[in-house]
């Protein structure tokens, strides 16, 4: 007597019996038809058909047979909503029953219905069961708005339930506060704007209230909602995580997670000294330890997050190292997890216990894990310097072992430890190079073949072991080429004698026979650097390298920031912002972590712009991510200004001598010279690089001319620098900047700052195309390659001979940077009067008749608040940004100036301006705009205020 | 919050799925089984895969897959306890849990799992509620149910479900009241080849059956509660009383139920009660190798070690093994290459050894990697932490219970490297 019989008819008919039975007389046979059909649904076979049928049977007093109905329609409604709708008056019907668990039930089962008709009918019944005497009807009820807001927000918006939602934040009942909180958090989640949970001092205390009494699943909805909150001060902080610590006791793991999260989030704003900072410190490690008892599902999870802390405050697990040791019996991706983490927590007290461990690790049985080890290996040398040399030992024990792949790992990270450490372990070289012949991969082939070029001086037989490796040339992969090249001219370098015939050979084999221009280019660019000045070459190939960094791998710190509170989420678990990778970007709002502040200070905000940012200009245009991205992606993103294209390769290979003196040079007192060597000429492949910086000179000439015609150095006024990019959303890189417009030559200042770990380098900049043509006029030059936490300064010349198209606002502009890293995209919005040009004087004549020409629709007002200036010094500060006061004249003690101005584009604007002088009640001065395009009055307007207010 | 799961079985075929908000097609699995065939062994399979506009949260238990499909940013903890929560109910229910019992049980599987999501948010996964709402198959109650009519689901609301105590239902009543408490421990360690302890820790549990009438309040001392500095406790325990005194005050759940959970790490307080003397060796000339270990008792407080086995995972490169042991029975699979030896008692006076040589494959080099000896046993009455419970207290109701408390130490993941 088991469920399984249901399986059993599979025969042809089988619907058509169902149907028979579901409408037997016999309410135990239709019970069964149900069963059978539920059965049937549960792996997935299509028992619509039978719509009607299960229907009929829903007005029953059996409460299992009522529940079952209720489930088919939950499945089925949607493909048929006609009939669902048959189904509206039990529902209707129960939601009025006087046993609570039918009317929820009822309540519950018409949410999950999602068939639009259905919600109109919802909408009575719903608004009674949240205000139902019996909390399990009203905790339900909230779930089922939710619900309802996912079918029609609108609806759910209207009808007012979002209010009654928030007041069941205040219910008596722990278990409804939970769920209320839950659902607003799920339509908070699709409404990133709006204010939902209202977070203040009340509320945040009504939720700790309800924390310690509901359910473990309420706790991590109301922890999750208590991250989201930003405490006044230090001491709320304190209070909070005081209140939140027993949670990090919870048997469910991921109230303790989410517990971490809080506390991890609030204590940023205490201050390190306090005796509770130290005390929690201790008492978050013993719960992250216990995360690692639990099942290997939920281990994989935490040891995601633990890497994490570890990263943003290793001082919590830094005694805990040894639970991080792998059993052999943890799956793999457990294993590689904790293998991270071991590293990050590795150091000089504990590094002979983790080495121990790693060499263990070394001679496991899966392969992926056996070569994280050995990497991990060279990363403890590189971490730790006094561990380096115990570190090499063990590697070259390990590659005694002769398995292949371990010998191949070690190998690359052996070349990682000679580039932190020069100098100080070449003694291994030799036992490296007999393993020569069992590399196959190609990051290790590369790695040799680096090792032997670096250290060719050392190693006598260098050229015959780089030439058994340029017999197969083609056949390697682009790596192992490109390091093959370079090891060889190195290799030239220090031995030129013996070697002269393998680099003309590689060179060519590099640059003739090669389809792979990333190889060519590099193999031209040597092979003109040994022909033209072979010391130069030998400085460039051969200089010092900087050592590499001491951990590569870290997250930087304004991801860390952020993915902190993301603790415990999906975020968390692929280390990436969530707005990386969330379906469509719905929404995500960036997190941050609260700024650290005394109690008597007032907090800021941390979304808060900066202060530099002009009022009124930034927050309100940013447009959406995807049509910014869809027009600027359609851009080419080079240089706007290139060179000729390079010439093709070929051109003929004269026989010049080219090396010539400079070898005898760099040979110094060797006897026998080399001088009557010839190498090939490079074929012409040069770019005229003077062409580039072209438009840059000419443009600065031009702003000669004109200073020392016009005699005036002011310039118009220029804003603040305002950050356009903040570095959280650019990878690092934060871009601030200002426009500039300095007699008759726009600029747009820049101010670069790396907050990234790595050095950014191939900075380019490109507009897309906006109202007033506005392009660069020349290409983002940033001269060397910005090292991590430097700011450079520079002035990008911008011209307005771009494409147009007309923006909203008319001032937007939007701007692709990219560098090495990544192209990034963000939009600011410019002032007007950049585009006031400097013959932008009308004639007095001209002036009247314009003004009388242009219809007085187009005339627009508006008033200038508080600016307390005289007509002198209001038509002074206009004309040092080219608005030009043509006529003043006094009217029953009021100054009217009339004045005019160009754009760029050639609109003439004239403008009215009424100055009260004497009075100071009256600092307000009133403006009428006279154009023929009335869009850009608003923006002069502003641009006017700005100017006369700085 | 939770979408959908599916219940796969490890031949890839998807066996029950259930949707709590729109129906997902069942071809998002598709992406799980791909990570299914990049795994070796099912027990690899990533718990969290992402696909192009869902996230599949998995655990592996029982030989079968429980994939939760999610769609928006929700804690993965979240989902995962769940999910083992589901199983732990599944297992509650019908005694095992495994793919022909949930098939057979199919309706009960879907009612249950409709009553502990509604829209993906938990509803009800107390056992002791859910038992309430629907009942439990028994095959009494499927006799009595076919012959009267009535149901397997509860048609009242359960009492505890908005009680301040949702984990105890009202009106229990017994003729035999009785509380017993388990204080069971498990010693998860590592030791290196020469015999020295590389980690150790204890997890500690301690499970209660209470069977008492009417609504009692307890209360557990211990005689060393310091040791207990890393607690994870059952939601009845007032927090409070345990900060400020170190006791456990709680009204206890009706039936079985874990009271707490502890760690224990500090490596001086972890006495390691086995030995293991071991050598294996590989010969590189012939194709034979020397196997020999002999396991011996270390610190047991004077108490037998019993229910040992031995096992141990051999290289692939060997292909049969013959071995005596002095006692017990053992087992060499040449497929898997798993040694099992089921030792039995350790009787101090003669110890158990295992000795013998090894077949490797002819021609073939030294297996690169050695062998990792795994152990389990058992002590009874000994908490090898040094936990005592010091007395139960009972108030709030009148009779005398009967009280019991047994101690127990296993072996966890106990392993032995050579």
């Amino acid at each position: 007597m088991t469920d399984s019989k249901y399986f059993t008819t599979t025969k042809k008919g089988e619907i058509f019996e169902l149907k028979a039975e579901l409408n037997s007389d016999k309410k135990e046979k239709k019970k069964e038809a149900v069963k059978k059909v539920i059965a049937s649904m549960t792996v997935g076979k299509d028992v619509s058909a039978l719509f009607p049928d299960v229907v009929n049977c829903m007005q029953t007093d059996n409460l299992e047979l009522k529940k079952l109905v209720y489930l088919y329609l939950m499945n089925y409604a949607k493909s048929q909503p006609d009939m669902a709708i048959m189904a509206v008056n039990t529902f209707v019907k129960d939601c009025e029953d006087p046993n609570p668990l039918i009317r929820a039930l009822a309540v519950r089962t018409m949410g999950c219905i999602r068939v639009d008709k259905i919600t109109e009918y919802l909408c009575e019944p719903l608004r009674k069961c949240l205000k139902d005497e019996d909390p399990y009807v009203r905790k339900t009820a909230a779930v089922c708005v939710a619900k309802l807001h996912d079918i029609n927000a609108q609806l759910v918006e209207d009808q007012g339930f979002l209010d009654t939602l928030k007041d069941l934040i205040s219910d008596s009942n722990p278990m409804v506060v939970a769920n209320a909180v839950a659902a607003l958090s799920e339509i908070a989640e699709s409404h990133p704007s709006s204010n939902l949970l209202d977070l203040n001092p009340q509320s945040i205390n009504k939720l700790l209230t309800a924390l310690n009494e509901c359910t473990e699943w309420g706790q991590i909805f109301i922890l999750d909602c208590l991250a989201n909150y930003t405490p006044k001060d230090d001491r709320e902080a304190q209070s909070i995580c005081e209140r939140v610590t027993p949670r990090l006791s919870h048997a469910n793991s991921a109230v303790v997670l989410s517990a971490v999260k809080v506390l991890m989030k609030f204590m940023e704003m205490l201050s390190k000294d306090l005796d509770y900072y130290g005390t929690l410190l201790k008492k978050l490690a013993p719960p992250l330890v216990t995360l690692l008892s639990a099942e290997p599902e939920l281990q994989y999870v935490a040891l995601r997050n633990i890497n994490l802390i570890v990263q943003k405050r290793p001082e919590i697990l830094k005694h805990e190292m040894k639970v991080f040791f792998v059993k052999y019996n943890d799956p793999i991706y457990v294993k590689l997890e904790k293998l991270d983490i071991m590293i990050r927590l590795a150091s000089q007290a504990n590094i002979a216990q983790v080495l121990a461990e790693l060499r263990e690790y070394a001679t496991e049985v899966d392969v992926d894990f056996v070569r994280k080890a050995v990497r991990a290996i060279g990363r403890c040398a590189i971490k730790v310097e006094q561990s380096a040399e115990r570190c090499v030992s063990t590697l070259l024990d390990l590659i005694q072992t002769k398995v292949n792949y371990v010998v191949q790992e070690a190998i690359v990270v052996i070349k990682d430890i000679f580039r932190k450490y020069p100098n100080k372990y070449e003694s291994v070289i030799a036992t490296l190079c007999e393993n020569l012949d069992s590399l196959d991969e190609p990051e290790a082939r590369a790695a040799m073949i680096w090792i032997v070029g670096e250290y060719a001086e050392r190693i006598d037989n260098a050229d015959e072991l780089l030439e058994s490796f340029l017999e197969g040339f083609h056949d390697e992969s682009t790596q192992v080429q490109l390091q093959l090249l370079t090891a060889i001219v190195k290799l030239f370098l220090k031995k030129p004698t013996e070697t002269q015939e393998l680099v003309q050979q590689v060179l060519s084999l590099a640059t003739q026979d090669s389809d792979n221009p990333d190889l060519r280019d590099r193999g031209y660019i040597y092979w003109r650097l040994l022909s033209t000045d072979p010391v130069a070459a030998k400085e460039v190939v051969l200089a010092e390298k900087p050592l590499i960094s001491e951990e590569t791998d870290l997250i930087e710190p304004t991801l860390l920031d952020e993915l902190i509170c993301y603790i415990g989420t999906l975020a968390s678990v692929y280390h990436k912002p969530p707005s990386a990778f969330v379906e469509g970007g719905r929404g995500v709002v960036h997190k941050s972590l609260p700024p650290r502040t005394a109690s008597n200070e007032s907090t800021e905000s941390p979304e808060a712009p900066p202060a530099g940012a002009a009022p009124g200009e930034q927050p309100d245009v940013i447009p959406a991510q995807g049509d910014l991205l869809g027009d600027l992606l359609n851009l080419d993103l080079g240089p706007p200004v290139s060179g000729p294209p390079l010439a093709a390769s070929s051109v003929q290979m004269g026989a010049v001598d080219l090396l010539g003196g400079g070898l005898d040079s760099l040979m110094g007192d060797e006897p026998e010279g080399i001088g009557d060597t010839n190498f090939g000429a490079p074929p012409a492949a040069a770019p005229a690089p003077a062409r580039l910086g072209a438009p840059i000179s000419s443009g600065l000439s031009d702003l000669f001319d004109l200073t020392s015609g016009v005699g005036t150095l002011s310039g118009s006024y220029v804003a603040p620098k305002a950050v356009w990019l903040p570095a959280m959303k650019a990878k690092g890189l934060e871009i601030s900047g200002t426009f500039t417009r300095q007699v008759g030559s726009i600029s747009m200042d820049l101010q670069l700052t790396n907050k990234a770990l790595q050095v950014m380098t191939d900075f380019a900049i490109q507009f897309n195309r906006n109202s007033f043509g506005l392009a660069p006029a020349a290409p983002l030059q940033v001269h060397a390659p910005l090292s991590p936490n430097q700011t450079v300064e520079i002035s990008l010349p911008l011209n307005t001979v771009g494409s147009v198209m007309k923006m909203e606002p008319l001032n937007n502009l939007q701007v692709a940077v990219k560098n090495s890293i990544d192209v990034f995209y963000f939009s600011t919005l410019y002032p007007l009067h950049i585009l006031f040009v400097e013959d932008g004087k009308m004639d007095r004549q001209m002036f009247l008749a314009t003004w009388k020409d242009i219809p007085n629709e187009n005339e627009a007002q508006f008033q200038i608040r508080d600016c307390p200036l005289n007509a002198e010094a209001v038509s002074s500060k206009l004309q040092s940004s080219n608005v030009f006061t043509i006529a003043k004249r006094t009217v029953e003690g009021q100054d009217m100036l009339y004045q005019s101005l160009k754009l760029t584009n050639g609109i003439w604007v004239l403008a009215e301006l009424r100055v009260q002088p004497g009075n100071p009640n009256l600092t307000d001065l009133e403006l009428s705009l006279k154009c023929r395009a009335p869009e850009v009055s608003q923006h002069v307007y502003q641009a006017y205020e700005t100017i006369l207010k700085n | 919050m939770i979408h959908s799961l599916f219940l796969i079985n490890s031949s890839g075929d998807i066996f029950l799925e259930k949707h709590w908000k729109s129906v997902v097609s069942r071809s998002v699995c598709d992406y799980f089984f791909e990570a299914q065939e990049r795994a070796t062994e099912a027990e690899n399979v990533p718990p969290v895969i992402p696909t192009p506009h869902h996230y599949l949260l998995s655990v592996y238990r029982h030989k079968i897959f429980f994939v939760a499909v999610i769609q928006t940013e929700v804690p993965p903890l979240f989902v995962i306890e769940f999910l083992h929560r589901v199983v732990d109910t599944f297992q509650d229910y019908f005694g095992v849990c495994s793919e022909p019992v949930i098939k057979d049980n199919v309706v009960v599987v879907y009612e249950v799992l409709e009553e502990m999501l509604d829209n993906g948010f938990p509803l009800a996964t107390e056992s002791n509620i859910l038992k309430e709402l629907i009942k439990p198959p028994t095959i009494l109650r499927t006799v009595v149910n076919t012959i009267t009519g009535s149901t397997n689901v509860g048609d009242q609301l359960p009492t505890g479900q908005l009680s301040v105590v949702p984990w105890r239902r009202t009106g229990v009543k017994y003729t035999n009241n009785e509380a017993y408490f388990d204080v069971v421990e498990e010693i998860d360690a590592i030791m290196d080849k020469s015999g020295s302890t590389v980690t150790a820790e204890i997890q500690g549990v301690i499970d209660a059956c209470v069977k008492l009438t009417g609504m009692p309040d307890l209360t557990l001392s211990f005689m060393n509660p310091r040791l207990l500095d890393d607690v994870s406790f059952h939601p009845c325990v007032r927090f409070k009383r345990w900060e400020s005194e170190r006791i456990l005050s709680f009204i206890p759940p009706d039936g079985n139920f874990r009271l707490l959970s502890y760690h224990v790490s500090a490596q001086n307080l972890v006495a390691i009660p086995v030995y293991v003397k071991h050598s294996i060796s590989f010969r590189d000339s012939s194709s034979l190798g020397r196997f020999e270990i002999t396991v011996g008792p270390k610190q047991t407080m004077g108490k037998t070690i019993e229910g040992v086995t031995v096992t141990s995972q051999m290289p692939k490169g060997v292909l049969n093994m013959s071995l005596t042991p002095s006692q017990g029975t053992h087992t060499f699979d040449p497929v898997t290459k798993m040694l099992s030896w089921d030792v039995g008692k350790i009787n101090p006076q003669k110890l158990p050894s295992l000795k013998g040589t090894l077949s490797l494959q002819a021609g073939a080099s030294k297996p690169d990697e050695n062998p990792t000896i795994n152990l389990q046993f058992k002590i009874q009455q000994l908490a090898i932490s040094g936990l005592k419970v010091n007395r139960l207290d009972m108030y709030g109701e009148k009779y005398k219970p009967f009280k019991g408390i047994k101690y127990m130490t296993k072996a966890g993941k106990f392993q032995v490297r050579t």
